[in-house]
């Protein structure tokens, strides 16, 4: 029996070990620029992770393997109450282990939490609401409008509440998908009409809750152009696995001609490079299944 | 049985709480299962360690209690961090403090003061003065409570209600509970009164076990009596004093 | 904690006057029904737990169903939920509301539930020598209380929400188009609340207007939690005051068995991290039913209209629900830590290694766990300063669990293992203790919490550890006291085959989660269809539902096996394992007051095995020195006196 066990432990090890291993179920490409940071501590913490994890397993199975009860009923165990100076010593190792790693998975959230977005980054106001994502640019004067709850109507497409009587109101643009331009930093405010949601495309590593009562600031530079699936991460009511949008990053020279358009021709700006740009997910696939 | 016939050592375990540590330097036994000295000192009777025989019903009660307004301080504790948490959040206004709080807070304080007489004369086993200062505690107990109605009152008639603003709903909340839980501690005197009636209480037992458990109970009583007191007091500056 | 002393101290003057003890109970009622007996709640307890278990695995293999086949009907289902699941085929809402009942029947009513309600009712008392827990009255309310909260829950499943749900996204988009043609334009109506256990606000605040689910549903759920938490309250209550005032002569603290000091942690835990759920819990039903704002902010839209809410905070709820969330897991794990390293022992005939390590850093878990609660709340929009504070903590939280490990291992290493059921069980609990908590790592992380949050990484991560590893546990311990419990044997064949197939299964369902969230799968989502950088994620998920099916017939068989050794299992002597502890002296099962009225004394500690130079290879707690030097002379004498098998029991204080 304790054979048994012993190499079934050893082949759920072998067999997780290959799970992880396999490319075929890894992150989708980075776009952003903290993105090979945090593949690399990902990397780093699922190497600790993976050698703890095998070096446990294995150390049970050789246990249930080779101290299997046989032989002599009268034969007794190693009678012993522990070992303190053992003891110590892997507590202190684990301590050592479990701390850095910690810190080191600081890094990439200091750069991306502790500082404002740069002055010249691209600032979108996200306002989620159920099952759809509203994205609110500037326009061309770049500055954002007045905007009130009081004034949100859904069956005007006034999705965001925008005032009409603000100047600055009249060359936003409002759509359900989110632009931004290549190799500049944007800046999205988050913000929610209703309740929860949570902004999330694999291909940045990034995500943020959307929480009804605050506007969220953060900001992350893209470094790919393409198209990519951005999904609601929090659960927000009966339609959440469909409240989907896409990020589109594209050229600046594009994005700032796009920027400079009155709300009917960006709509449609929009929905035409939408069409444009493949899925990055699937262009991917192709070429991998080209190259196959 | 594996047993080496003419064993002679006494196995190396059992000295008190030492058990693990001692046993595991293997200083008891040699291999033969001689004793080798350093295995510590011999058992004392009944078995080392913990001498203590079991215990009764009596001091379940105080335990009980404390543990008890533990998880009750828990309870008021995240709801005034909930508190803190929300008056430090913009749009916070805060309610003019109404005047019989200041009353409710007297009897409160007073009633823990007579709640002690109490149990001085039950110590001194003045049974009458026992039952009369329980019956004051709880008169008192009462008056709180319906000061606190009326301090409810006085906020209705400036017509703010529990939905009116944060603050008021944290005041409604938290005064109701603690009312409810008060109302618990008035149960616990009446409990105490009831039992005080007979000259024993519970029927063949002699009269030092008697007195203990009547001490015993009205010590348990107090600890939530002296506790739901606190707790008041602390609500109350919270509430209306703080910032 | 002085005063407490104090009292310990009144408590030996008093002692001389030791109440009589309770008659046993006559007539069904009284003994099986309304008893006051803790071996019966014990028993109750467990029942309840099974009932609850086998419901929300039913609950997973639902969704696991609609989550590969989305779209296929399933036949009976749509006789039971005309409204959530027309004609079999499970609506979005339905899929969320089994989503919520799972989590929260699983959390609450199993794992908190059979390990501390079920087994520490059962055997803390006797485990530390008394007849019965402190108060036994408060002992029978706890579980009838939570009987209610699982009725309670119950009904919130069969409650039917409105259908006057309108959605209000643009008209032209293929979510409205979607809505139109599946919903018949206005909703469909829904069973159950759809939140989630965690039931963040606004969303589980408002009622209907957020959606189907959204109405009594949640009430009735979030009465359900609070009747539990009074329930858990007054267990844990008595727990504490039984272990600290109930230990027989010679139990001091560090002679008792680790299970009770797991109980004991356990009792800690839940005393101190219940009432913070209590206190959300209201706030939130206020919210929902008398328009306070504790959690709802100001400017709420809702199809064109402002809410007229003053501006709460829905952050303040996680802050109050993770305080109590996190240290829940470990009511959940903790137990089966206990029960790991008490058989991991007796089975290798092994004394635990390092013993008082073992307290230690289960105090240390349990301590670590009320200070890490914003772990779940890096994304939430909490300040990031306040994140990174977190995430260092929480990784500490690694190091007594590490300790945990090690020891474990420590003491099987150089044992003379012995491998019936519940030491497989055993085993098995360590090995996904530790493959589950290890990717606490990962989470942990405030950098890599950025994708990882709330994908099914996160969802293996838990499942493994604070899900299998504690049912683990609970089989172990079921396997393990059994015979003690009900006077049989279980039938160890079955038995194995029950943890091989479970074994392997929940390591099929769980380690593909993990790269299921490596690729970016959101949790909580009733279907993969609307995204294309999941669906290379199919062959995963049909797997993980293969495995989901294996491993809920060996369930099967468990249960079987169960009812089956209850009325047919071969008679179990008093000490079938050869163990230590003094369950194992008195006879299986016990008898009503645990002892027969000879309060036992203990001589040594919990885990005397292969002790050189003694008679066998275990020495009971209540053996006296004296009888082991005898014995250690002359073996057939020492059989006469009983040391051995059987015990040679509770007689040694007089």
């Amino acid at each position: 029996m304790g054979r048994l066990l012993g190499a079934v432990i050893i082949l759920i090890t072998v067999a997780s070990v290959w799970l992880f291993a396999n490319p075929r179920w890894w992150f989708p490409h980075a776009i952003t620029e903290h993105g090979p940071a945090y593949d690399s501590q990902f990397m780093l913490t699922i190497i600790v992770v993976g050698v703890a994890f095998v070096v446990a397993q294995v150390a049970l199975g050789i246990a249930v393997w080779r101290y299997g009860a046989k032989g002599e009923r009268g034969e007794r165990a190693v009678y012993t109450h522990g070992n303190n100076r053992l003891e110590m010593i892997w507590t202190a190792i684990t301590a050592l282990i479990f701390i850095s790693v910690a810190l080191l998975g600081q890094r990439v959230w200091a750069r991306l939490h502790f500082y404002e977005a740069p002055a010249d980054s691209a600032r979108v106001h996200v306002v989620a609401q159920q099952f759809q994502w509203n994205f609110h640019y500037p326009g061309a004067d770049g500055q954002f409008g007045h905007t009130d709850p009081k004034l949100v109507k859904d069956s005007e497409l006034n999705f965001v509440g925008l005032d009409e009587t603000d100047p600055a109101a009249k060359d936003d643009q409002v759509v359900t998908t989110l632009v931004v331009p290549v190799n500049r930093p944007v800046e999205l405010t988050l913000m929610s009409k209703d309740v929860t949601h949570s902004i999330w495309v694999p291909e940045t590593r990034f995500k943020q809750d959307l929480v009804p009562g605050m506007s969220i600031k953060v900001h992350y530079t893209p470094n790919e152009t393409g198209k990519f699936e951005l999904a609601c991460a929090e659960l927000c009511g009966q339609l959440h696995f469909k409240m989907k949008s896409y990020l589109l990053v594209v050229p600046q020279d594009v994005h700032a001609a796009l920027m400079q358009l009155p709300q009917a021709q960006f709509a449609a700006r929009v929905t035409q490079l939408l069409k444009e740009y493949p899925l990055a997910i699937e262009k991917a696939q192709q070429t991998a299944s080209a190259t196959r | 049985m594996a047993t080496t016939v003419g064993t002679k050592g006494v196995v190396a375990t059992g000295t008190g709480e030492r058990v693990g540590t001692r046993a595991a330097r293997g200083t008891g036994l040699d291999g033969s299962g001689k004793r080798t000295g350093g295995g510590g000192k011999p058992y004392p009777p009944g078995g080392g360690g913990d001498e203590r025989a079991r215990d009764e019903t009596l001091p379940h009660y105080r335990i009980g209690m404390w543990v008890a307004v533990a998880t009750i301080l828990m309870l008021f504790m995240a709801l005034t961090s909930a508190y803190v948490f929300r008056a430090a959040v913009a749009g916070w206004e805060k309610l003019q403090t109404p005047s019989w709080l200041w009353v409710s807070t007297a009897v409160i304080l007073a009633s823990s003061v007579v709640f002690e007489l109490a149990r001085k004369s039950a110590h001194r086993d003045d049974r009458a003065g026992y039952r009369r200062w329980l019956v004051v505690v709880i008169a008192l107990g009462f008056v709180f409570l319906a000061s606190q109605l009326l301090a409810w009152r006085e906020l209705v008639a400036q017509g703010v209600y529990l939905a009116t603003n944060p603050h008021s709903s944290f005041f409604y909340v938290l005064s109701s509970l603690h009312g409810l839980h008060f109302l618990g501690g008035i149960c616990g005197l009446c409990f105490l009164l009831v039992k005080s009636r007979r000259a024993t209480l519970y029927t063949g037992e002699d009269e030092r076990v008697i007195k203990l458990r009547r001490s015993a109970a009205a010590d348990a009583v107090g600890i939530y009596w002296h506790f739901m007191d606190g707790l008041w007091v602390y609500l109350f500056v919270l509430l209306f004093l703080w910032r | 904690m002085e005063e407490v002393t104090q009292v310990e101290a009144h408590a030996s003057a008093e002692a001389a006057h030791a109440h009589g003890h309770h008659a046993p109970p006559s007539g069904f009622i009284r003994k099986y029904v309304f008893s006051l007996d803790h071996k019966v709640i014990g028993i109750q307890y467990l029942f309840l737990a099974m009932f609850s278990a086998f419901t929300g695995m039913i609950m997973s293999l639902l969704m696991r169903f609609q989550l590969t086949w989305s779209g296929t009907a399933i036949k009976g289902l749509g006789v039971l939920f005309k409204i959530g699941a027309p004609g079999g085929h499970m609506s979005p809402e339905f899929y969320l509301s089994l989503v919520t009942m799972h989590g929260t029947m699983m959390v609450f009513f199993v794992l908190t539930t059979a390990p501390q309600g079920g087994f520490g009712n059962y055997m803390l008392p006797i485990q530390v020598g008394a007849e019965d827990m402190a108060f036994p009255r408060l002992n029978m309310l706890s579980f009838w209380v939570t009987l209610v909260g699982l009725l309670v829950l119950v009904t919130a499943i069969f409650v039917e929400g409105s259908t006057s749900f309108s959605l209000s996204v643009n008209p032209t988009s293929s979510l409205a188009q979607f809505a139109n043609t599946y919903l018949g334009g206005g909703g469909s109506g829904t069973i159950g609340p759809i939140g989630g256990w965690t039931g963040y606000p606004p969303l589980s605040a408002l009622g209907k207007i957020t959606g189907p689910g959204q109405g009594a549903g949640v009430t009735i759920w979030a009465a359900s939690i609070a009747i539990f938490c009074i329930g858990s309250l007054l267990g844990a209550l008595n727990f504490i005051t039984t272990l600290l005032n109930m230990r027989c002569r010679g139990m001091s603290l560090m002679r008792m068995p680790l299970t009770c000091w797991s109980w004991f942690t356990t009792a800690i835990l839940a005393l101190l991290a219940f009432p913070v759920l209590l206190a959300a819990i209201v706030l939130l039903v206020l919210d929902r039913t008398a328009g306070t704002s504790f959690f709802v902010p100001a400017g709420e839209v809702f199809n064109d209209a402002v809410l007229p809410h003053k501006g709460g905070s829905p952050i303040l709820w996680q802050h109050l629900f993770w305080f109590f969330g996190h240290p829940e897991v470990y009511i959940a794990i903790l137990p089966g830590m206990g029960v790991t390293s008490h058989l991991l022992s007796t089975f290798a005939r092994r004394p635990v290694f390092g013993y008082r390590a073992m307290v230690f850093a289960m105090f240390g878990i349990g301590l670590l766990g009320f200070f890490v609660w914003g772990h779940h709340m890096f994304v939430s929009g909490m300040s990031p300063y306040t994140g990174m504070a977190f995430s260092v903590l929480t990784l500490s939280i690694g190091v007594p669990s590490a300790i945990k490990t090690f020891n474990w291992l420590g003491t099987i290493w150089g044992g003379k293992l012995r491998f019936p059921t519940p030491m497989l069980f055993a085993l098995g609990f360590v090995s996904l203790f530790v493959a589950g908590g290890i990717t606490g790592l990962v989470l942990g992380q405030t950098t890599l919490d950025l994708a990882m949050h709330d994908t099914y990484f996160v969802l293996a991560h838990f499942h493994l550890v604070m899900g299998v590893a504690a049912i683990f546990g609970i089989f172990a311990g079921v396997y393990f006291w059994f015979p003690k419990m009900f006077g049989r044997m279980m039938n160890d064949t079955l038995g194995k085959i029950h943890f091989f197939m479970s074994f392997i299964g929940v390591y099929g369902i769980f380690m593909p989660m993990h790269s299921m969230g490596v690729v970016g799968m959101p949790r909580r989502y009733a279907a993969f269809t609307e995204y294309a950088f999941l669906a290379k994620l199919h062959p995963l998920v049909l797997f993980v539902t293969i495995s989901a099916f294996f491993t809920a017939a060996a369930q099967l068989i468990f249960l079987f096996n169960f009812f089956w050794s209850l009325f047919k299992g071969r008679k179990a002597g008093d000490n079938p394992w050869e163990a230590t502890t003094l369950e194992w002296v008195i006879p299986s099962p016990p008898p009503f007051d645990n002892f027969a009225g000879n309060v036992p004394t203990v001589y040594r500690g919990p885990y005397e095995f292969s002790v050189p130079g003694a008679p066998e290879d275990f020495i009971l707690q209540t053996t006296p020195d004296t009888e082991i030097s005898e014995a250690g002379r002359d073996p057939a004498q020492a059989r006469e006196q009983g040391v051995g098998e059987t015990g040679n029991g509770y007689n040694g204080r007089h």
